[in-house]
């Protein structure tokens, strides 16, 4: 079985955890920072928040959640999931700003 | 005949049972949380614009302890990695070690849920009073009382109300806000004067509302998440004598939603107290 | 969390010399065809129930404001002056109206659907032991029992059920009643956020149990099309179920903790302004609701497709015609499902640009549905059909089915839609669906079926009888909905459209020339006669079905219908475990009259 890691291979995962746990100390220890910096556009503001946590959730899914090294039929589903959730933000946003403007 | 791949793999799927079994059900929870980020997306992308609090509906920023919620950040990843740890420490059949990663987890999960519970305190004995002369402040309520409205105001017969405003203003630039903590001179208000008043419940806007709905979520996957484990610290460990591979499976599985629940907190966090 | 645990129970169930109790047999069982068969008795008595609050509404359209005779008087005892003198209040007709859907589709057809015919066959056919998790099985079985108790217990308290529609949109459903605190609405959430969780427990279970307890041989393309709808069904639960609890949990808020996630500022409530901060957006009700609901009435029909297609494939006894254009279209539907959602919501005033965008995808989910239903009519060419009581039904749910999907399209358009939504044109459209459609298929199951369950077959006489007098009194109520609809009558009217008081003008030759015609109103008389004859022919159903499950004709195979899917090829009634050797699958779920075959059918698990 793939998941039946002897034990030196374990030992390699956890340096991995290890410096995965440091990455996500040092990632909210940026957003907290950027925080205080204080930039004059919001969207930029918003725009490096939102790919530090990208980036963040994708270490923990990726390394503490093995999702490296999935089988297919899980990347199949998460997959379907991701598209789902996506057009239920994107569709919903794009449906409520777009409404018809009357000219005077 | 009996189930099969309760514990050993499927051949073609590589996987067993509950490996599914959790996967499936975080792909719902994604869609659940999916649709509340969707919500605080538009919510706030409809908020009116301009400063909270002189115009109610627009969207307040910075109320929230950031260095607390820092914090209770760096409290949830750490017990992540403690859980991997005492599903790393079964792998290598080191007993001992996962019951003391499994301990720290458990320990963390209650530190986080405490720090939870001592943030939503603080949230409720903070108020915001409006008055006649278009004054709005923020601040405390002398004996830091929690959920009074005017309504309180009239049922206890209090004629003037001992409120400590804060110094510094709510929505001010960033940075200003969690420092300042020295209040300014105050006098009792005449209840008179009070058009409105009220803590920073749901009801009192909808940041709160969602920022409550949220983290009241999300606290009770912490809830959850922690009751299994516990059930697998104790209790169920005794599994680890009578058939250690199925055990090891679910610790996985527990750690599996741990992580889940971690991996929404870190978009919670810069979410709700920082943007 | 998900880590099985059924060793004990399994060791229990095969020791044979201890006898299970009542309880652990029948009550708490872990066992799959139990839980089928406890999700099967359940909802039907919910369809009846359902059935019923119709049937009441059905006097208060006919006979605006007269007393129900007989059970007027009942409905004052039980729910007090919203019943006075035995009179339908609009109040009551509202509670009636929203909880008739509440019930029909969420605890009526989708747990028989899903959770009964689902349980009991899929683990069968896909030759397993049981599904994956039992006990979960079990929990989502409870879970769905208490769901439909606070359901049910909430026409009784103060104030009644829930009166907002099956959609509850808000604001409304949060101001109905303001004279409660807790008050129907409130339990409507509940009981739908218990109901959300049993629905979300079964999905995971069907799929994983799809995906890992296939038996030997049984490779995707292997799999009974019942399996696939099944397989579907399960992943539109799983994935459009959340966000509508998102949007429960925070309507909850709204109605307990007076949040303003769903209301908007300035909002006022007879003349009076409502005390909440406002901010929020009526709008994203709609949205989250629709994102379940449109996936939703695929749950309601998809197993019903399932149904229809294995009864079809047996009785016209050759493989069903286009097997791969069926599983093609079934996983098709299920993934536009999901981008459809908002052509229910084409009067909110949504924009020319996001409107074409879901007409478009209206459209095109059109196309797999006719494929399906295309393929399904091609499998009669040629057959020799057996006209047993099953195919009967089977063979009916195809033109109703038919009538309802194109009925359907007017309604993906933005312009037409204008004009007839919240008509009884929709009505009659999505009722023909799931009435005609959805209802007929899932009897057709329950005939189908029966034998294997009890070893009994059903009688085969007042089976037909009940299918001639169904269909019959099916399209005497529905039919002439369309026409009510495309006159202009609306939904959800408590005194039958006669709001629309001209017509009443007209024939008496007072006042204006406007308005429904009396014709169009008087049909209301019709259907509702044609509503209560419907109800007094499922008679000889309920009979039947508790006659035949004691006296009814033994089996004198384990598969009376000679078909080949592997659920026939256990003891009848399959015993715990389900078989009794370790199936191995050969071939595919249709192998009918194959060409050099001794018999006219080979079962898949038979090697030559
Ligand atoms: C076969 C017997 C049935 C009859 C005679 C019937 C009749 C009706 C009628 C007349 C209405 C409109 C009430 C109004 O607008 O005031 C209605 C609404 C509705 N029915 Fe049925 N129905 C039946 C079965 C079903 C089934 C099987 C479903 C399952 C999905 C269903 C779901 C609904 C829903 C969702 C509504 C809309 C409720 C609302 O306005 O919120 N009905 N039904
Ligand atoms: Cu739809």
């Amino acid at each position: 079985m793939s998941d039946n890691h002897s034990t030196a291979d374990l030992k390699k995962h956890i340096r991995t955890y290890m410096l995965v746990f440091l990455a996500l100390l040092v990632g909210t220890a940026i957003t907290v920072g950027l925080y205080y910096v204080h930039f004059e556009s919001v969207a930029l503001t918003v725009s490096i928040a939102l790919f530090v946590a990208s980036i963040k959730s994708f270490l923990v899914a990726g390394f503490f959640m093995h999702l490296i090294s999935e089988k297919k039929a899980i990347y199949a589903m998460l997959f379907t999931t991701a598209v789902f959730f996506v057009s239920l933000m994107f569709l919903t946003i794009w449906a409520m700003n777009d409404y018809p403007v009357i000219k005077p | 005949m009996e189930i099969p791949y309760t514990v050993e793999a499927r051949k073609d799927t590589g996987l067993y049972n509950a490996k599914v079994g959790i996967w499936l059900f975080l792909a719902s929870e994604v869609m659940l949380f999916g649709a509340l980020f969707s919500s605080y997306i538009l919510l706030r992308v409809g908020a009116a614009s301009g400063d909270w609090p002189a115009i109610s509906l627009a969207w307040p920023h910075g109320l929230l302890n950031i260095p607390i919620g820092t914090f209770n950040t760096a409290v949830l990843i750490s017990s992540s990695i403690t859980v991997v740890m005492a599903w790393a420490s079964l792998k290598m059949h080191d007993f001992g070690k996962f019951k003391l990663y499994m301990g720290l987890t458990l320990l963390c999960a209650l530190g986080f849920v405490s720090i939870k519970t001592y943030e939503y305190h603080e949230k409720f004995t903070h108020y915001e009073v409006r008055l006649q002369d278009g004054k709005i402040m923020t601040g405390h309520i002398q004996g830091s009382p929690m959920f009074w409205d005017l309504k309180t105001l009239a049922d206890k017969k209090i004629t003037a109300l001992d409120f400590h405003p804060d110094a510094a203003k709510h929505g001010a630039k960033a940075g200003e806000a969690p420092a300042a903590k020295e209040h300014a001179k105050h006098a009792p208000i005449p209840v008179g004067e009070i058009t409105y008043l009220s803590a920073f419940v749901p009801k009192h806007h909808t940041f709160f509302a969602i920022y409550f709905t949220l983290t009241a979520l999300h606290a009770l996957h912490v809830i959850g998440g922690a009751l299994v484990m516990a059930f697998l610290w104790l209790p169920g460990a005794k599994m680890w004598k009578t058939d250690p591979e199925r055990f090891t499976n679910r610790v996985e599985t527990a750690g599996l939603f741990w992580h889940f629940v971690d991996l929404v907190w870190i978009f919670l966090f810069p979410v709700l107290y920082l943007l | 969390m998900q880590a099985p645990s059924h060793t004990a129970e399994h060791a229990h169930g095969h020791d044979a010399h201890h006898e299970p109790g009542f309880l652990t047999k029948y009550i708490f069982s872990s066992d799959h065809k139990v839980i089928g068969i406890q999700y099967g008795v359940t909802s039907l008595i919910f369809l009846f129930f359902g059935f019923a609050l119709m049937m009441l509404m059905r006097w208060q359209l006919a006979n605006p404001n007269t007393a129900i005779p007989v059970f007027g008087k009942m409905l004052e005892a039980l729910l007090g002056d919203v019943a006075k003198d035995g009179i339908m209040s609009p109040d009551l007709y509202n509670s009636f109206g929203a909880m008739h859907g509440t019930i029909m589709v969420f605890l009526a057809i989708v747990p028989l659907a899903f959770g009964a015919f689902g349980n009991f066959v899929v683990p069968l056919q896909i030759g397993a032991p049981d599904m994956a998790f039992p006990r979960i099985n079990m929990v989502s079985y409870q879970a769905y029992f208490l769901g439909g108790v606070v359901m049910f217990i909430s026409f009784f308290i103060p104030g009644g059920a829930a009166k907002s529609g099956w959609t509850s949109y808000s604001p409304l459903a949060t101001v109905a009643d303001l004279a409660h605190r807790v008050n129907g609405q409130t339990l409507w959430l509940l009981g739908m956020v218990l109901l959300i969780t049993s629905s979300l427990l079964g999905a995971v279970n069907f799929i994983t149990t799809i995906i890992q307890l296939r038996a030997k041989g049984m490779s995707w393309m292997r799999l009974p099309f019942f399996v696939w709808a099944q397989f579907v069904t399960g992943f539109l639960l799983l994935l459009a179920f959340p966000p509508l609890e998102a949007a429960g949990i925070m309507q909850l808020m709204d109605n307990l903790f007076q949040t303003s996630f769903f209301l908007p500022a300035g909002l006022s409530v007879s003349g009076n302004p409502l005390p909440v901060s406002g901010g929020g957006s009526p709008l994203l009700w709609q949205h989250l609701f629709w994102f379940l609901g449109h996936p939703e009435v695929y749950v309601l029909i998809l197993p019903g497709m399932g149904i229809v297609c294995e009864i079809i494939a047996c009785n016209t006894r050759k493989p069903i015609w286009g097997y791969k254009a069926l599983v093609n279209s079934v996983l098709a539907i299920g993934f536009i499902s999901f981008i459809v959602w908002a052509h229910h919501m084409y009067l909110t005033g949504m924009g020319t640009k996001i409107s074409t965008f879901f007409q478009t995808t209206t459209m095109i989910i059109s196309i797999p549905s006719v494929i399906i239903l295309t393929a399904l009519f091609l499998s009669l060419w040629g057959g020799s059909i057996r006209f047993n009581t099953p195919m009967l039904f089977a063979l009916a749910f195809l033109p109703m089915f038919g009538i309802g999907g194109l009925t359907g399209l007017p309604l993906g358009f933005n312009a037409t839609d204008i004009y007839l939504h919240d008509t009884y044109y929709v009505i009659a459209h999505f009722h023909y669906v799931v009435a005609p459609g959805t209802i007929f298929a899932l009897f057709a199951g329950v005939y189908y079926w029966f034998p294997k369950a009890t070893g009994r077959h059903m009688n085969e006489f007042w089976g037909k009888t009940h299918f001639v007098l169904s269909l019959i009194f099916m399209n005497l109520i529905f039919m002439p909905m369309f026409m009510q609809g495309l006159a202009g009558m609306q939904r959800r009217m408590a005194d039958g459209g006669a709001t629309y008081s001209m017509a009443y003008a007209k024939e008496n030759n007072t006042g204006t020339q406007d308005g429904l015609s009396p014709k169009i109103i008087k049909m209301n008389k019709t259907v509702s006669h044609a509503a209560w004859a419907l109800g007094v022919v499922q008679i000889p159903f309920i009979i039947n079905f508790f006659w035949s499950m004691k006296r009814g004709r033994k089996v004198t195979s384990d598969n009376p219908w000679e078909a080949t899917t592997l659920e026939w090829q256990t003891p009848t009634p399959p015993p715990h475990g389900n078989f009794t050797t370790t199936p191995e699958v050969f071939r595919g779920p249709y192998d009918y009259s194959v060409p050099g075959h001794k018999k006219d059918f080979t079962p898949q698990n038979q090697k030559v």
